[in-house]
C-alpha cells in the first residue's frame, strides 16, 4: 500500500471486523513518551523541534522491527491541508498535530495499526488501533515499540511520578485506552444519560465521536479511562473492559427490547434509511452518519442482509467532507459539491465496488 | 400510538428506563427519543472540557504545605518555565521542570488522578534501580506465599534470587551506578 493510497483508500484493517463488532467498532491505545531535558513541543523552539524530530527517525528502523510492519514516515509541512484532514478523519494522526504543521510528523505502518506522531502535545505519541473490543494486542503492541525507543534514547522519567507529559492528566502511565462503541438502541431508548454517569463514576469518560458542539451525530461513543497515574497499565485496561463489557451488555438489553416492542417500526426506519443511502443523489455530512447507524442497527439486528458490517466503517470513511474533497482536489467544493459526490460514493460502495479503488 | 412527548409523530420506540424515582414507561417518537439522548449528553461534560477544568484547578491557590513556599516565582532551570505560566497554561513546560515544582503538582497529581505515585511500567533503563526494587517486592510477595503453603523448597529458591538482587543494589549503590542491570 503506497502513501499515495493513504489519502484516497477508505480501508482501514482495524476498523472491520473483532470481537464484539457488532457494538465495539474499534479499540486504541496510545502511549505518551517525552525525551528527557529537551522542553516539550509547546515549549520548544524550532532547532528544539528538529532535534527531536532527529531522534524520532534515529530509531525508524527500531520501530520497523518492532512491529515486524514497514512504516511511512510522513511529515506534515509536505502535505496539503487536505490531506492532513484526511488522517484526522482516520484518526490516524490528532488534530492537534496540524495546528502547526512545521516540524510534526507521523510515522504509520503499513498496515495501519500503529501511528507513532512527533512532537504533537508530546514528542511522541504512540498509537495502536484493533478492531473489535481488544486492548490487549494494541497495548502489547505499543510496549514493544516503547521499548525499542527506550533501548535507545533516554525517556523522561520520575521514580515517583513515573512517564513525565506535556500535561499532567497524561501523568504516570502515559496510557489513554479508548474504545469505540455503535449505541443506537441505548441512545433511543433514552438510557446514555446513566452510562455516562456511571462511567464517570469509574474514571472513565464519555464522548461522542461525530458531531459538532454537544450534538453528537451517529451514536458512536468514544469511551476512555481519564486517570493514568496511580494505577497499573494493566489495571487501566481491565478497568476500562469490564466497563466496556457492561454498556455492550446494557446495549444488547436495548436492541433485544426494541425489537420486542417496535420491531416493524425500526424494520421501516432501517429499510428507509438504506434506500435512501442506495439511491439519494445529494447526501449531508451529518445526515450520512445518521443514515448509516441506522443501516448498522439493521445489518446487526439481522434486518437487512443488502449490506455487509464492513461497508459501514468504510462508508463513515469515504464519506467525511476532506476525504471526498481530496478525491476531487479540490479545496474549495462547495456544500453542494460534496454532498453530490458523497452520495455517489454511498452508492458505489453499496454496489460492491471493493475498498481502496477511486 | 403517538409519542408521548411531542404528541405528533407515530411513536416507534418505547422505553423502560429504571431512575431512582422508579421506572419510566414511555412510548416516543424516533425523533424525540434521539434528541433525548443528544440533550443527556450535554448534562455530561461535552461543553466543558479537560483543559478547561485543568485551568480551574491549577489556578487554585495550593492549600496547605505547598502555599508557605514561594511557587508562583519558582522558575526552571531547564526550559525557563515559571510556575506562574503553568498555573496559566495548564502545561508543564519540559521533564526538569516536574522536578522543579515536585512540592507543588504533589497536590493536584493527587486532585486530578486520586494518587501522587507511579505504580506502572517502569523503563529498563532510565527506570534504574526501581526495575529492580520492584522486582525484589514481588519475589518477596511469593517468597511469603511459599512458605504460607509450606513450600519451602521453592521459598528457598525465591530466597537465593532474593539475596542476588539485595547484592546486586548494594553493589550498584555502591559504584553509584543507577542502572543496575
Ligand atoms: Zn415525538
Ligand atoms: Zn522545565
Amino acid at each position: 500500500m503506497s502513501v499515495m493510497d493513504l489519502y484516497r483508500d477508505y480501508c482501514l484493517p482495524w476498523m472491520q471486523s473483532g470481537k464484539e463488532s457488532d457494538i465495539v467498532i474499534s479499540s486504541r491505545v496510545r502511549l505518551a513518551r517525552n525525551f528527557s531535558r529537551l522542553p516539550f513541543p509547546n515549549r520548544a523552539d524550532f532547532t528544539q523541534l528538529a532535534a527531536v524530530q532527529e531522534m524520532a527517525a534515529s530509531i525508524f528502523s527500531d520501530l520497523e522491527s518492532a512491529c515486524n510492519e514497514e512504516f511511512d514516515a510522513i511529515g506534515m509541512d509536505a502535505l496539503t491541508p487536505l490531506e492532513r484532514s484526511v488522517l484526522v478523519e482516520k484518526q490516524l494522526i490528532s488534530r492537534n498535530l496540524i495546528k502547526k504543521p512545521q516540524y510534526r510528523s507521523v510515522y504509520v505502518s503499513r498496515d495501519r495499526r500503529c501511528s507513532v506522531m512527533v512532537n504533537e502535545e508530546d514528542h511522541l505519541r504512540i498509537q495502536c488501533m484493533a478492531a473489535g473490543l481488544d486492548l490487549a494486542a494494541p497495548f502489547a503492541l505499543a510496549s514493544r515499540v516503547d521499548d525499542a525507543v527506550e533501548a535507545k534514547l533516554d525517556i523522561a522519567f520520575d521514580e515517583k511520578m513515573g512517564y513525565l507529559t506535556s500535561c499532567p492528566t497524561n501523568l504516570g502511565t502515559g496510557l489513554r485506552a479508548s474504545v469505540l462503541l455503535h449505541l443506537p438502541g441505548l441512545v433511543f431508548t433514552r438510557n446514555m444519560n446513566n452510562i455516562i454517569n456511571i462511567s464517570q463514576q469509574l474514571g472513565l469518560s464519555v464522548r461522542g465521536m461525530y458531531g459538532e458542539g454537544t450534538e453528537t451525530v451517529g451514536n458512536v461513543f468514544q469511551v476512555s479511562n481519564q486517570l493514568t497515574l496511580g494505577f497499573t497499565e494493566q489495571g487501566i485496561l481491565d478497568n476500562l473492559t469490564s466497563a466496556v463489557k457492561e454498556i455492550i451488555e446494557n446495549e444488547r438489553r436495548a436492541r433485544k427490547a426494541l425489537m420486542l416492542y417496535t420491531k416493524d417500526r425500526i424494520e421501516d426506519i432501517v429499510w428507509r434509511a438504506f434506500g435512501t443511502l442506495k439511491y439519494a443523489r445529494f447526501i449531508g455530512e451529518t445526515e450520512v452518519l445518521q443514515l448509516l447507524s441506522k443501516v448498522r442497527l439493521g445489518i446487526d439486528l439481522g434486518l437487512i442482509n443488502e449490506a455487509m458490517p464492513e461497508q459501514y466503517p468504510e462508508l463513515i470513511l469515504a464519506s467525511r467532507p476532506s476525504y471526498l474533497q481530496n478525491l476531487m482536489n479540490n479545496e474549495n467544493m462547495s456544500k453542494n459539491e460534496i454532498d453530490r459526490k458523497r452520495a455517489e460514493m454511498v452508492r458505489r460502495i453499496l454496489a460492491g465496488e471493493s475498498a481502496g479503488q477511486e | 400510538m403517538l409519542c408521548d412527548d411531542c404528541k405528533k409523530n407515530e411513536a416507534c420506540v418505547h422505553i423502560t428506563q429504571i431512575s431512582p424515582e422508579g421506572k419510566i414507561d414511555k412510548n416516543l417518537c424516533e425523533k424525540c427519543a434521539a434528541k433525548y439522548g443528544n440533550l443527556l449528553l450535554q448534562q455530561g461534560d461535552k461543553n466543558f472540557t479537560v483543559n478547561d477544568f485543568l485551568k480551574g484547578v491549577f489556578s487554585k491557590a495550593p492549600q496547605g504545605a505547598a502555599e508557605e513556599t514561594a511557587g508562583p516565582d519558582l522558575v526552571c532551570p531547564n526550559c525557563g518555565m515559571s510556575y506562574r505560566d503553568f498555573q496559566q497554561t495548564g502545561k508543564i513546560g519540559c521533564s526538569v521542570c516536574y522536578d522543579t515544582f515536585r512540592r507543588q503538582l504533589t497536590p493536584i497529581l493527587t486532585r486530578i488522578h486520586g494518587s501522587s505515585t507511579h505504580s506502572g511500567k517502569i523503563p529498563l533503563r532510565s527506570g534504574g534501580k526501581l526495575v529492580v526494587q520492584h522486582e525484589l517486592a514481588l519475589l518477596k510477595d511469593r517468597l511469603q506465599d511459599c512458605v504460607a503453603r509450606e513450600e519451602y523448597e521453592k521459598a528457598a529458591e525465591y530466597r537465593d534470587q532474593i539475596k542476588a538482587l539485595e547484592q546486586k543494589l548494594a553493589t550498584a549503590s555502591e559504584t553509584g551506578d543507577a542502572a543496575c542491570q
